[in-house]
């Protein structure tokens, strides 16, 4: 196992792995993305508080979900950088960082297109977990940010790495301290955790497994790109550029 | 000089305390020197605080309302403005690399710096509120309350600020960098205190949010050293 | 007591470039190490990364046979750094300065005021380091290093900004440092001679 794991993380075995695996990602969780939004929009019957509104939690949810996730592989990763000195791992959060802030951004204008028919206003500063989602926008725009500013590369991925962890501790106390704060302010958040029907759930289902492999085959395309500019020196990518295939 | 001096053979290094102190005592000395670094963050945190009655408008309903918030914000940005300079001048002289090769743990000598940047921006703050407080006709109740969570809550923002300004010295753009980084992260800490204060002001249960800011300040004080010491490792490669 | 400070397989990337690469070498109590090599070439680079400042790509510096990322607090201990930039506040007296180094380390019996003497700083006590010349500063820093009474010393270019006679006393301090069971470990583009047990290291 251990064995496997390092292969993995050299970086021409990456390479090779992510071409074969990222389509086995990408097709299936495209068809279940289209499968699940047809089901979401046709077939699940309306809501009787909510009308035709509910069906954007087939997009915002998901979302939502790998907002968080991406944070978490990026800190994750910025760890296993920092202690096990993996290079492929700092590859990782850098590539995890556009795509989380993309979803993130996602949840937000999704949350505010349902906030609309629900609260009669685009954004509700009440909130806690719309505020939670835009602080973690914030979070991402300070790592993309630092990584930026920073020229050389090695540096750039240890000093993002120690942001992203201090930021994951953070999260959860932002978290716990919004939902004190909007609990003072409403008194009750606006969703009520509420039961779902079966036959709501199951396409909600759908959509966060396609999300989430599209997600991943997002990840991984993102990872090989960031694998060949910071390896372009070396003499593996200018075999594999060179050789008759050109690299796939 | 004396020609058989000899090196002395492997002595104890001196304990962590006596590299704190001094290293305290140092910024304090510095400070002293160059008492312009102190006081400007006041005067801001001062001008911030009258920026927003006229803006607002002067009634004493919105300024009983909003005085919490004000001081609060304001507090987080003056603390913020202070915290630039916190190891740029050991970064440009080189005391910094001294640091790195110093028989003291980097985190204590951190620590040091870090309570002197407290007892030199944070600390003033909490005292110069009172008076700004009262101008946002704050009962005298309720300032007791706010200094306690302006004293917690900067002793976090100090420390939490650390980790960003390690992490940006000697970048171009560190100033707007180092905003972006920690202002997010601080926003749990304008969250605790301005409301403790507001609910104080209300004749409510405020004790969570002090509670609530004591917990993350021991917090803070435990790990952001260490976090600080890494960053700086990694920004001074 | 006798130290040994050794290094094996050295390698050290810095963005694009390899500074160096399988760099060992080893130095024993009274021995001058010299690294010698044009400017920019990495002399620098290679003082941080034997003090543990830099990451290195491959290989271990080793304090008394001891890898020193194991002992990193006996290392400093043990290691004094004439660093090309004073590491010392322009705003603070020399006596504050040095105040403060001293306090940092373990106590040394070494009078101060002797050392003042010898390198010729005795009536800038009271001024602030600011005020005084570059010539003067380095000289301040020398007090550094010789009031840490350490057994190793890291030069980086220590004659900069010293004239014929700071020069003279350098290399005699140096010279004294070898013979007392001190070992010294300098970047240097220019010619050295010292009359010590002297390796050089050649970077390219």
């Amino acid at each position: 196992m251990w064995k496997w794991f390092h292969q993995l993380a050299s970086p021409p075995h990456f390479y090779r792995i992510s071409a074969i695996l990222a389509p086995w990602l990408a097709i299936p969780g495209t068809i279940l993305i289209a499968y699940g939004a047809w089901q979401g929009l046709f077939v699940v019957p309306m809501d009787y508080q909510q009308g035709d509104a509910f069906r954007i939690i087939y997009v915002h949810v998901p979302s939502a979900y790998l907002s968080m996730m991406a944070y978490m592989i990026m800190a994750t990763s910025g760890a296993i950088g920092l202690i096990w000195r993996i290079k492929l791992a700092h590859a990782v959060g850098a590539a995890a960082a556009p795509i989380g802030a993309g979803f993130t951004f996602l949840a937000l204008c999704t949350g505010s297109i349902w906030g609309k028919p629900m609260w009669g206003t685009w954004w509700e500063w009440g909130d806690p977990r719309m505020m939670s989602e835009l602080i973690l926008l914030f979070l991402y725009f300070g790592y993309m940010a630092l990584r930026s500013s920073i020229d050389d590369t090695t540096k750039a991925d240890k000093a993002s790495a120690v942001l992203a962890l201090v930021g994951i501790v953070n999260v959860v106390i932002v978290h716990f301290s919004v939902e004190w704060w909007s609990s003072l302010h409403q008194g009750q958040t606006v969703f009520k955790k509420g039961t779902m029907d079966a036959d709501m759930r199951i396409p909600l289902f759908i959509m966060l497994i396609g999300f989430t492999m599209v997600f991943g085959s997002m990840l991984l395309r993102r990872i090989r790109t960031e694998v060949l500019y910071r390896e372009r020196r070396t003499r593996w990518v200018r075999e594999m550029i060179l050789s008759p295939e050109g690299g796939v | 000089m004396n020609e058989n001096h000899t090196i002395e053979a492997q002595r104890e290094n001196p304990g962590i305390f006596s590299g704190l102190a001094a290293t305290t005592k140092r910024d304090l000395l510095l400070a002293w020197k160059r008492p312009g670094d102190v006081l400007n963050p006041l005067f801001f945190f001062a001008m911030v605080c009258t920026l927003f009655p006229l803006a607002v408008g002067p009634s004493a309903e919105q300024l009983e309302f909003s005085g919490p918030g004000v001081l609060w914000v304001a507090a987080l940005l003056a603390t913020l403005l202070s915290l630039n300079s916190l190891f740029i001048s050991d970064f440009e002289d080189g005391s910094l690399d001294q640091f790195l090769v110093s028989p003291q743990p980097l985190p204590v000598l951190v620590l040091g710096k870090t309570l002197a940047h407290w007892l030199t921006s944070g600390l003033p703050l909490v005292f110069v509120s009172p008076i700004l407080a009262i101008t946002y006709r704050m009962p005298l109740s309720v300032v007791g309350v706010m200094m306690l969570t302006l004293a917690l809550g900067t002793i976090s923002l100090s420390l939490l600020g650390s980790i960003g300004a390690a992490l940006t010295v000697g970048l171009h753009r560190g100033t707007a960098l180092l905003s972006l980084l920690i202002l997010p992260l601080a926003m749990p800490i304008m969250i605790l205190g301005a409301n403790a204060v507001s609910l104080a002001a209300s004749n409510d249960i405020y004790s969570t949010g002090i509670w609530a800011l004591g917990a993350y300040a021991i917090a803070s004080l435990s790990l952001a050293p260490y976090a600080t010491a890494a960053a700086l490792r990694i920004s001074n490669e | 007591m006798t130290h040994k400070l050794s290094a094996d397989n050295l390698t050290l990337i810095r963005g694009e470039r390899c500074l160096f690469q399988g760099l060992s070498f080893a130095l024993e109590s009274g021995g001058l190490l010299i690294l010698e090599g044009r400017n920019g070439c990495g002399k620098t680079s290679l003082i941080r990364a034997i003090a543990g400042m830099l990451t290195l790509e491959e290989g271990t510096v080793f304090w008394d046979d001891v890898p020193v990322d194991d002992q990193r607090q006996t290392f400093h201990g043990d290691l004094v750094w004439l660093a090309h930039r004073t590491g010392l506040k322009g705003d603070l007296t020399l006596v504050e300065n040095l105040g403060f180094e001293r306090s940092l380390r373990a106590h040394s019996s070494r009078d101060p005021e002797e050392v003042y003497e010898r390198l010729g700083i005795a009536r800038l006590k009271k001024l602030v380091l600011r005020s005084l010349s570059a010539g003067q500063q380095r000289r301040v820093s020398l007090a550094r290093m010789l009031l840490a009474d350490v057994p190793l010393w890291f030069m980086d270019e220590p004659f900069t900004n010293l004239d014929r006679e700071g020069r003279a006393l350098v290399m005699e301090l140096v010279e004294e440092h070898c013979a007392k069971g001190g070992m010294c470990v300098m970047a240097a583009h220019q010619d050295v001679e010292i009359a010590a047990p002297t390796t050089r290291v050649k970077i390219q």
